[in-house]
């Protein structure tokens, strides 16, 4: 069990840290909720990092935050050496829907943010790298066809293009397959690994599934209630690329029946 | 290909058992076409309108039988067709309904937007927009009268009056209508506050905004002729209360008919916009929303 996980905080053998959070807190002011409790978060280049707890723990909180959609209360949180005071081109989102914009073509919501950030005719020199993106996703084809004509996993596919057209450093993932079913959660899930794969990239995935954290990551972060705050970060040292054979391992097995009970000794308090 | 059943007693089975076809019931109406089904009713109508007259039930000035209305019917047309002084009268109110309609549009899209995207429009200028809008705006026609004279104006600032509220609510509703994913991800993108309004909330709001249109172009045409039934003119409106006042009711029922025409073809006009503009938005066939 043991030499499975490394059950300590500290440093993962893979890159330098990329995003970094130190002691961060969140109260709701309205409220007087302590929503994060000294939270600290270090993500290192090329990994995978999943967090994973009951509702209310302070998940959608956390990625706000490191989102920089809102201000913590306490902390430094600081991505590829800059404070994150606000939402930045170097971070990249995607959420639970695929929130694509039925007037936009696939290809066209695809450099939005582009279009956004830089205006229309940087978006028009972007379209050869979105091409790109698409081709790597198994979009190919599908550049001028609207949302409304594509399947909920072809839609995903096009926001994860969307979201990697700005080149992020760090991916932060809404629980993004979750409105999928589960045969094409699980093909995604795999997708999903073998682009973070092929781009190097540092992802971080909220998640309420213990199968999907541990298939996807290096390590997963367990999160507990009242206040949130983490309880402990688990290694899954499973060999990469990982498959969806690999589920069936009593290696995986331990893994999930491990966090499971981490994360009902929550539920007792 | 046999051997696909590998269960040997399903193929044995199979030819002495009798297959469970049966009929499902299929309401009527649901095999009639529909333009067989608009006809029937237009018959009916008719009939009984026809019965109710050629008996004497109802007093022919009450009520001309549709005979007299057709006749009627084309005479006006004719007169129109000509070009005579009926359209000369129609083209009066088809004026005041593309003026109002069009300021309805210009004051209603600004109001919208005021009320749906600023904090101050909602909480300072809506509860204003919402007292007036429940006050009958119709009582007001005098008013414009007064202000604006006996002229086209007094017609055209009713109409508008009249079709600018569904239009504040639609916008206004539109600029809603967009989700907090779709909000949140233009937050991530950094966007500016007025490219999440023109490249994200007023797109998303489209069908919302036309609901409001197709509302306000059937007040439209209802503004123009009572602004003409009470402020006089030289309008068709004029045409209808002459017509009513000489107990000519075959002729205010073809005049009303013609009438309709205008304002079907702006409903339409607006309809047709929507499926141009808002493709993306599949509209139910026979849609309520007008």
């Amino acid at each position: 069990m043991t030499s499975l996980m490394a059950e300590t905080k500290v440093g993962a053998p893979f890159g330098a840290p990329v995003y970094e959070l130190n002691r961060v807190s969140k109260t709701y002011a309205r409220n007087l909720v302590v929503a994060l409790e000294e939270v600290d978060l270090t993500l290192r280049k090329g990994s995978f990092t999943s967090v994973i707890g009951s509702s209310g723990c302070g998940k959608s909180t956390l990625l706000k935050i490191m989102a920089g959609l809102i201000p913590p209360t306490k902390g430094r949180v600081v991505l590829q050496d800059k404070p994150v005071t606000g939402p930045r081109r170097d971070i990249g989102m995607m959420f639970q829907q695929a929130t694509l914009f039925p007037w936009k073509t696939a290809i066209e919501n695809i450099v939005l943010p582009i279009e956004i950030r830089d205006g229309k005719p940087a978006a028009k020199a972007a379209m050869a790298k979105a091409h790109e993106l698409m081709e790597i996703v198994g979009l190919k084809g599908f550049e001028h066809v609207y949302p409304n004509e594509l399947s909920g996993g072809m839609a995903q596919r096009t926001s994860i293009c969307r979201m990697l057209i700005t080149e992020p450093a760090v991916l932060l993932l809404d629980e993004p397959f979750s409105a999928l079913d589960e045969l094409s959660r699980d093909m995604m899930n795999m997708e999903l690994q073998r682009i973070c794969r092929e781009q190097d990239a540092t992802a971080f995935l909220v998640t309420h599934s213990i199968q999907e954290a541990v298939i996807l990551s290096d390590e997963i972060v367990v999160m507990k209630p009242r206040p949130g705050r983490v309880s402990e970060i688990v290694k899954v040292d499973l060999p990469r690329p990982r498959t969806l054979d690999m589920m069936t391992t009593p290696e995986f097995g331990e893994i999930v029946e491990y966090i499971r009970t981490q994360l009902d000794k929550g539920e007792d308090m | 290909m046999t051997d696909l059943s590998s269960n040997p007693s399903s193929t044995n089975s199979n030819d002495t058992m009798e297959d469970t076809v049966w009929v499902q019931e299929v309401a009527f109406i649901d095999s009639v076409p529909r333009w067989i089904a608009m006809t029937f009713v237009f018959v009916v109508f008719i009939g009984t309108w026809y019965f109710v007259t050629a008996f004497g039930l109802v007093s022919p000035i009450i009520l001309p039988t549709p005979l007299e209305t057709f006749q009627d019917m084309i005479f006006v047309g004719t007169n129109l067709v000509t070009g005579g002084y009926m359209l000369t009268a129609l083209w009066i109110t088809i004026l005041e309904v593309i003026y109002g309609f069009a300021l309805a549009i210009a004051i209603g899209f600004s109001l919208g937007v005021l009320v749906g995207e600023t904090a101050f429009g909602e909480k300072a200028v809506m509860p204003y927009l919402v007292a007036i809008d429940t006050m009958p705006k119709v009582a007001f026609a005098p008013l414009f009268v007064a202000w604006l004279g006996f002229g086209i104006e007094s017609k055209v600032a009713l109409a508008a009056f009249i079709a600018t509220f569904p239009i504040v609510v639609g916008t206004a509703a539109g600029l809603h209508a967009a989700d907090e994913n779709a909000r949140m991800l233009f937050k991530t993108m950094g966007a500016s506050r007025m490219q999440t309004l023109i490249k994200m909330k007023l797109p998303s709001g489209l069908p919302q905004i036309f609901t409001g249109l197709k509302i306000g172009a059937v007040g439209v045409m209802a503004g123009a002729i009572t602004g003409e039934f009470l402020g006089g003119g030289k309008g068709f409106g004029e045409l209808i209360r002459v017509a009513a006042s000489q107990l000519n009711t075959p002729r205010v029922f073809s005049l009303i008919l013609y009438l309709s025409l205008v304002g079907l073809a702006l409903y339409l006009l607006v309809q047709f916009t929507q499926r141009k503009v808002v493709f993306w938005h599949a509209e139910r066939v026979g849609s309520h929303d007008g």
